[in-house]
């Protein structure tokens, strides 16, 4: 079943500038797929699109059976509640702790506190940091708060991960252990789509890849069909 | 029951924010005080000036002569005549016989006694008077005139021309100050919402982080709210502390006048209470207000 379906999609900014040119997709249910791409090519507005940051000029984007661009301003909670989200800088609240900013995800479900505590343990203990829950993100490197960032993305159980470059500051170690947490919940069943530039991570998890370049799909490679060179 | 667990955790929320944000908060505090001491200060004079012009405005009376051949029973008729008309405070309708009239002005000056002390009743010229006070000042002369208008009541004496002139100065004193008290309230209001909008705009990506994790649009502006309210309480404490303790230090120097017998303050009970809970009131809609208005900036996409 696809899980996230674009038909002729496409996105011109209030400025002029086209970002998305008629693009069509699909994305099934339990893939992980690379978005991969040079700067300014459209990765970040196609996945900016997909979580109803950006809405698209014309065409028809649907998550999940949900019509992004048909959903009102005040409703996109609803979409985001499916969908986790990961940055490069982490986008963590500086003034929470570990443990309470990956509890605020469910807190603004109105969970009850018990089932908060169980849930945020589990994905703690997922990521590989419970024993940092009460650390505050400015006493974790790189790499923790990028884990505290996919703990608090996952910790609801949604359907679909988006990653907006998660390994763009960290180092090539800590890059492949953040991919080893990502492989592991894709393989739990959640749906993962991952912007990059990082060439060396695409080419290790032999993964499907959609080469975006100006704004439309250069190719769409299957599981394993990517190898550097052929960009 | 969810709903109420959301609600709870907005109000304990918005307390830590309050506490982890304590240098911005503590700047829309200090703007918050700040204004409302002056507001406290203009409402305090506002309401003593139209307090006392009240007080005097009170004090004007018409004075009724009546005719020098009126009878017992005529000056009933007078009494009933003068009570059935409009604008009249009929409690204040006082009787001044010509004799008690002629004995104060004896008791007043040898002179006077002198001459007076020969005159019968019949003989004397003196008249005598209703004091007749009226309920809204602005109508006097209408009043007046048809007092006047009364048979057997000779002239009618109010203080012509002056009575219109103190109206009238009062009545801009009283539109000036009030208007000054509005625009004192309006001025903090966007002095306190611009504050509170430019600590909120530091937390824009807070918001946005609110609206990542599917936070719905009032899930994210209710702590914001809660906040705001907090931070108005908390700036409104120092300027009812100033009202109810200072109005009254102010008030017993004085021994409740100012300068003038004729200028008398308002008593402090319960009149800074009141004022009080006017300057919490306004703290606690302006910082609702204030934070409802910046946040809302930053939920539409």
């Amino acid at each position: 079943m696809d899980l996230i379906r674009i038909n002729n999609v496409k996105k011109t900014y209030k400025t002029g500038t086209t970002a998305i040119y008629d693009m069509s997709l699909t994305i099934k249910k339990g893939e992980f797929v690379f978005i991969i791409g040079s700067t300014g090519c459209g990765k970040s507005t196609l996945i900016k699109m997909l979580y109803r940051e950006e809405k698209p000029t014309s065409g028809k984007i649907l998550v999940g059976g949900l019509d992004v661009g048909k959903i009102k301003n005040r409703k996109v909670y609803k979409l985001r509640r499916k969908i986790g989200v990961v940055f490069q800088d982490y986008q963590l609240l500086p003034n929470s702790t570990a443990y309470e900013n990956i509890a605020f995800a469910l807190e603004v479900l109105g969970l009850p506190k018990d089932e908060i505590h169980t849930k945020v343990m589990k994905v703690l203990d997922l990521v590989g940091l419970k024993n940092k829950a009460k650390q505050y993100p400015s006493h974790l490197s790189g790499g923790e708060q990028q884990r505290v960032a996919i703990a608090r993305a996952i910790v609801n159980g949604p359907k679909i991960l988006i990653c907006d470059e998660p390994t763009g500051n960290l180092d090539p170690k800590t890059s492949l252990e953040i991919m080893d947490v990502l492989n592991a919940i894709n393989e739990l069943g959640t749906t993962i789509i991952m912007v990059t530039h990082d060439i060396d991570i695409v080419n290790k998890l032999k993964k499907r890849v959609i080469l975006l370049d100006s704004g439309r799909v250069v190719k769409d490679f299957k599981e394993g069909e990517y190898k550097s060179e052929s960009i | 029951m969810k709903a109420f667990r959301i609600l709870g955790r907005n109000i304990r929320d918005s307390f830590k924010s309050v506490f982890r944000n304590f240098s911005l908060s503590l700047a829309s505090i200090s703007c918050i005080t700040i204004t409302l001491v002056v507001v406290a200060v203009s409402i305090v004079l506002s309401l003593n000036v139209n307090n006392f012009t009240k007080i005097i405005e009170k004090d004007v009376t018409i004075v009724a002569f009546l005719d020098l051949d009126i009878t017992d029973d005529e000056i009933k008729d007078v009494y009933e005549q003068i009570i059935a008309l409009d604008n009249i405070e009929k409690e204040n309708v006082v009787f001044m016989d010509k004799m008690d009239i002629s004995k104060d002005m004896m008791a007043s000056s040898p002179t006077f006694n002198n001459i007076m002390s020969r005159w019968t009743k019949e003989e004397s010229p003196i008249q005598s008077t209703y004091q007749i006070k009226v309920t809204d000042i602005n109508f006097i002369k209408k009043t007046a005139d048809e007092i006047s208008d009364i048979d057997k009541i000779d002239v009618v004496k109010y203080g012509e021309g002056m009575v219109e002139q103190l109206v009238s100065v009062f009545d801009v004193v009283r539109k000036v100050s009030f208007a000054i008290v509005i625009a004192l309230i309006v001025v903090t209001a966007f002095l306190i919402a611009n504050t509170i909008k430019i600590t909120i705009m530091s937390r824009k990506r807070e918001i946005s982080i609110m609206r990542l994790v599917g936070a719905s649009n009032i899930n994210i502006k209710l702590p914001f709210i809660f906040e705001g309210l907090i931070l108005g309480v908390i700036g409104s404490i120092i300027p009812i502390i100033i009202t109810i303790y200072g109005y009254t230090a102010l008030y017993n120097h004085f021994n409740g006048q100012l300068f003038t017998q004729f200028i008398k303050l308002i008593k402090p009970t319960p009149f800074a209470y009141y004022t009080s809970l006017v300057l919490l009131v306004i703290g606690m809609l302006v910082g609702m207000f204030g934070s409802s208005r910046a946040v809302k900036k930053y939920l539409k996409i």
